[in-house]
């Protein structure tokens, strides 16, 4: 026994002589983490830091005169637990320096004090950054929460609706194909339908979906039936517009056009997918994403070799001409990352140093690795977007019309609430039953009656 | 909790019973003589006039024993099949299929960074747990049998309950904070304190019923030659239970081995990481699973844990036989 | 002999046995379990206005949490889930595989046990992905077997699939265990049964329960305390469809780390462990019963 306790004893004293140690002799240390790791999640952004930022900068700081050590702390896990080990840090006042959020945190971040406005932090070189003037408006607001800059964007997105042309071409539809309204979508979907499309229309829905079904179906239905999430302080509620969205979520799951079924599945999304790429989808609504790291020909987790022959992109139809947001055609939905600075970082100047250096036209041109990807600068998307005409389509016809989602703390929740609205409807259930059981969930959520509107 | 004494009310094991139990350092072999011998006593002549009812009787419970433990062979390795497919498939899915047999998955998970050096922190994590678990518990739990304290079951039963709320997601802000203010973020110390001290209810609580079954003369006549108490423990109670504390540091070990949440937020460095938490990276940006990569490293992964038990149910046994009696 | 210390421990001594085990449990355990307890009086969240300035708003979350039809379902999937899965499903198979099994040494023994035990040690996620693998409806294995193809057995049985899940995954607990009661039995009193003509059923009711009921109890306080724990069914039907088979630890989940609130979500905790408790009380009333039934 009392050799077991030595044992164990010296057990524990190695295990807590491995805990300490990353301490460098000289020098400065900066951390930059992201929900990011090599040979996982978002490896691209891992590999980028670790072997493109982090030896440019010391040797760039070196010229400087100045000893840096940049380390990277990967993740690579769903983005909630990202969020909430995060937060956990920050709340610690501990953490990275330099930090990748999710733009849809940056509200609930700094309501919470995690994070401060980039000239609080890093001072007045933050105002005057050269990238802000390669940046779009919109694209700022990623990282603005009440008119205060907190980060700087990475890039964006935009959502779409994806159609398969072979089978377009089976149905007698164009293989330009751009519905203006919900109703030539429905159309279209009887068309695949009677040509034999087992799944004619993949609209996400339900909770099993989860964001996906937030971002890729609800809101940008809701902003083509004229209605934000969030405005004017208020949330909507179950209003003319929702009931809209709903009636449509059901029309197309109750008459054939869709497959229920999927929509509550766990890995419905991931099928999906599959499904599309196997030619069983005709149409799909999802963001660049889709393009770019599902049925893309060699890496995708879908792929589909012939995707720039067989793969048709329309934007996203308002209920009617001119029903959308701002009186808008077409509506689609964004998100993005942005990176932001620890108030609490021990060499606030220095990282900004990095952040602006990670944000350098130089820099997010090198991340992108060959590869196209919208960036939030413009001066590089002019470069690189011209090699995929998907994503210059996005840049150039999406963006502009798009919105974002609101950056509040309760977002998550409302969100919640209307994929179960969804679901209701999905699975048979009627759209003013859907719509009043999601204003009730709206209301308790937000604080009350007085936060919805409709 | 008020659990009765036991042996108050029934009488001592029969006394080839208690010395198969004190000769029962291993147990695989030992099972297999005592049964032996049961078989045979069981095979006592019986009256003339039973005989064919009994003869009936006997083979209508080996055909419904055979069926029941066909069905359970079925249900337990039915799902066990994807493992042994689809790592070796060049496009795995979640169908169970012969695979287009491939090694290319093992291949590229090997070029992942973490995968392999993840394994070697589940074996501190987890070793260290088990170690620390069993140790600690095996003292409490000796203690706490031999002493009467008013009201101990209640109070472990107690902390059987306490540890419900720890394990749970809802403690993670108290467990992060402790953890900040011992200075153990990012150390594997941290997870190993932390979810020790989650596992150490239960394991005091199954061993001290294992204490509770050890007859206590033996402690008596070596205390009568003057050995100290943990000498006591270490040499006749430790070889007594010994089955039952490989079966706890199994168990631990089995535990910490898949414990996502606790080493995810306490851990920063992913060199530092479980295989646990490495298992969830491998996902796309979007969410969707790397079926090539989790299905290999899924078995990887699974590998030690089932190794371990391997060697420790051969060495040590794996069961609670001879422990607890009451 | 002195039945109250028979090791010559000591009161100190055995204080200082089980001091290590104690300071441990009291920092790593007491300790944070009574500060989520605490949490749990307050609106306390991850981020936004209530991270920085949480209020404590004393019996609030307990009070919306039974109001919240969503809890209220979610708690009734648990006693099912627990009485399905735990209660009925792991200990009885466990006790029926350990009397099987009793005096039966050999491959088959060892096979069986063997796999029984895999499922036990295998990690969670590992074996979330081999039962989504088993029962998905477009490719899974069982559908396959049964030609059944389509079959949605997580979409339309979805708690009937994680019950039978969670028997696959803890029975070994129940078997070991059983397997070691059973040993107290005294194989002559089983005999002497048999040649009075008693039915296995009487068998077991007689002469093997009333000598088993301490490991009866301890099975079942602790596989009911694990089982409505248990997080594993998120990875396989997180929850739903549609809240279905949305059991407690995935809603604690579901409210504290994807909503955020942590507050409500360490009182839904604390609520778990009230419900442990009922089902202690009811256990150990059950069994005390049952023994003044049989021993006259």
């Amino acid at each position: 026994m009392r050799r077991g306790l030595a044992a164990l004893a010296g057990a524990v004293l190695v295990l807590a002589a491995c805990g300490t140690g990353n301490e460098s002799s000289d020098g400065v240390t900066l951390v930059i983490a992201a929900n990011a790791i090599s040979g996982g999640k978002n490896a691209e952004t891992a590999d980028w830091t670790e072997k493109w930022v982090i030896p440019r900068f010391e040797a760039e700081q070196k010229a400087k005169g100045r000893v840096v050590h940049v380390v990277f702390q990967p993740s690579g896990v769903d983005d909630e637990q990202y969020k909430t080990k995060i937060a956990l840090d920050l709340k610690s006042r501990a953490g990275a320096d330099v930090i990748d959020l999710d733009g849809i945190w940056v509200g609930e971040f700094a309501q919470a004090g995690y994070i401060k406005p980039l000239p609080d932090v890093a001072g007045p070189e933050a105002e005057s950054w050269e990238g802000w003037s390669r940046i779009p408006q919109a694209v700022q607001g990623l990282g603005v929460f009440e008119g205060k800059k907190y980060g700087l964007p990475e890039g964006t997105d935009g959502r779409v609706l994806y159609f398969n042309k072979d089978l377009f071409a089976k149905a007698g539809l164009p293989a330009d194909w751009q519905p203006k309204s919900w109703q030539e979508i429905i159309d279209a979907g009887n068309a695949l339908k009677r040509a034999g499309v087992p799944v004619p229309i993949q609209l996400n829905a339900g909770t099993a979906m989860g964001e996906a079904t937030t971002m890729q179906g609800a809101l940008p239905l809701l902003a083509g039936a004229g209605a934000q999430i969030w405005a004017d302080g208020k949330w909507t509620g179950g209003s003319q517009a929702l009931k809209d969205v709903l009636g449509f979520y059901r029309q197309i799951y109750t008459t054939g056009l869709g497959d229920p079924r999927l929509q509550q599945e766990v890995q419905g999304r991931d099928k999906s997918f599959a499904q599309f790429a196997e030619g069983k989808i005709g149409i799909l609504a999802e963001g660049d994403y889709f393009w770019r790291a599902v049925v893309e020909p060699k890496a995708g987790v879908a792929p589909m070799p012939n995707r720039d022959a067989a793969v048709g992109y329309a934007l996203i139809p308002a209920k009617r001409p001119g029903a959308g947001i701002r009186g808008q055609d077409f509506v689609s939905m964004s998100g993005g990352a942005v990176r932001v600075l620890n108030p609490n970082s021990k060499n606030p100047k220095l990282a900004w140093e990095l952040l602006a250096f990670m944000h350098s036209a130089e820099a997010t041109t090198s991340q992108l690795a060959g590869a196209a990807r919208i960036t939030s600068r413009t001066d590089v998307n002019d470069q690189v977007l011209s090699a995929d005409p998907m994503l210059k389509f996005v840049s150039d016809k999406v963006l502009p019309i798009t919105a974002y989602r609101p950056p509040l703390a309760v977002y998550p929740q409302v969100s919640t609430a209307l994929q179960e609205a969804t679901a209701a409807v999905v699975s048979g259930g009627s759209v003013d039953e859907a719509a009043a059981a999601y204003q009730r969930k709206v209301e308790a959520v937000v604080g009350g009656p007085a936060n919805v509107a409709g | 909790m008020t659990r009765e004494e036991p042996d108050q009310h029934h009488p001592p094991p029969r006394s080839e019973g208690r010395g198969r139990f004190w000769t029962e350092e291993r147990p695989q072999r030992g099972t297999s003589e005592d049964a032996t011998r049961e078989d045979a006593a069981s095979r006592r002549p019986e009256p003339r006039e039973r005989s064919e009812r009994n003869q009936t009787r006997h083979a209508l419970a080996t055909i419904g024993r055979a069926t029941f433990l066909a069905v359970v062979l079925g249900f337990f390795s039915l799902p066990l099949l994807w493992l042994a497919s689809a790592p070796f498939d060049a496009h795995p899915s979640i169908t169970t299929s012969v695979p287009e047999f491939t090694l290319a998955n093992f291949r590229s998970l090997l070029d992942n960074p973490y995968a392999l050096s993840s394994l070697g922190n589940s074996v501190i994590q987890a070793g260290g747990s088990a170690a620390l678990v069993v140790v600690l518990a095996a003292l409490a739990a000796y203690a706490l049998s031999r002493v009467r304290v008013p009201g101990r079951d209640a109070l472990l039963y107690l902390l059987l309950l306490l540890s419900s709320v720890v394990t749970g997601t809802a403690a993670m802000v108290p467990l992060f904070e402790l953890a900040t203010r011992l200075n153990l973020i990012d150390t594997h110390l941290g997870v190993v304190l932390t979810l020790s001290g989650g596992l150490l209810p239960a394991a005091i609580f199954i061993l001290k019923d294992f204490m509770d079954g050890t007859p206590a003369s033996y402690e008596e006549s070596a205390r009568v030659f003057g050995a100290s108490p943990l000498q006591i423990l270490r040499h006749i109670v430790i070889p007594l239970v010994r089955p039952g504390l490989a079966t706890i540091a199994v168990w631990a070990v089995a535990n910490v081995w898949g414990s996502f949440l606790q080493p995810f937020i306490l851990l920063r460095d992913p060199g530092k990481s479980p295989g646990a938490v490495i298992l969830y990276t491998l996902y796309t940006e979007g969410g969707a699973p790397r079926l090539d990569l989790i299905s290999t490293f899924s078995l990887l992964y699974s590998l030690p844990v089932v190794v371990m038990y391997v060697f420790v149910s051969r060495r040590y046994g794996f069961r609670f036989h001879g422990g607890i009696k009451r | 002999m002195s039945p109250a210390d028979p090791a010559g421990l000591g009161r100190a001594r055995a204080a200082g046995f089980v001091l290590p085990a104690l300071v441990l449990i009291g920092v790593f355990l007491v300790f944070p379990a009574l500060w989520t307890i605490y949490l749990g009086l307050t609106d306390y969240r991850l981020t936004g206005l209530a991270a920085a300035d949480p209020q404590v708003v004393g019996l609030g979350n307990y009070t919306s949490a039974l109001e919240d039809e969503r809890f209220r379902n979610s708690l009734w999937l648990t006693v099912q889930y627990v009485l399905g899965s735990a209660v009925v499903g792991q200990a009885v198979l466990g006790f029926a595989l350990a009397w099987v099994l009793r005096n039966r040494p050999g491959p088959v023994k060892r096979v069986v046990e063997g796999l029984v035990l895999l499922a036990w040690i295998l990690p969670s996620s590992v074996v979330a992905f081999l039962w989504i693998a088993l029962l998905d409806r477009d490719a899974g294995t069982l559908n396959a077997l049964l030609h059944t193809p389509g079959f949605a057995w997580l979409l339309d049985h979805p708690m009937p699939s994680i019950i039978v899940f969670n028997v696959w995954r803890g029975t070994a607990f129940s078997m070991m265990l059983y397997g070691a009661a059973l040993e107290n039995v005294p194989p002559s009193h089983l005999e002497t049964a048999r040649l009075a003509g008693a039915s296995t059923f009487q068998q077991l009711r007689d002469v093997v329960l009333p000598r088993i009921k301490g490991h009866v109890l301890t099975n079942l306080l602790l596989i009911s305390l694990w089982t409505f724990n248990d997080f594993t069914s998120f990875q396989i039907t997180a929850g739903g469809p549609e809240g279905r088979s949305e059991i407690l630890p995935v809603y604690i989940y579901n409210v504290a780390l994807s909503g955020g609130q942590l507050g409500f979500g360490a009182a839904i905790s604390f609520l778990v462990l009230l419900v442990n408790l009922v089902f202690a009380f009811v256990y150990l009333r059950l069994l005390r019963g049952r023994r003044e039934a049989v021993s006259p």
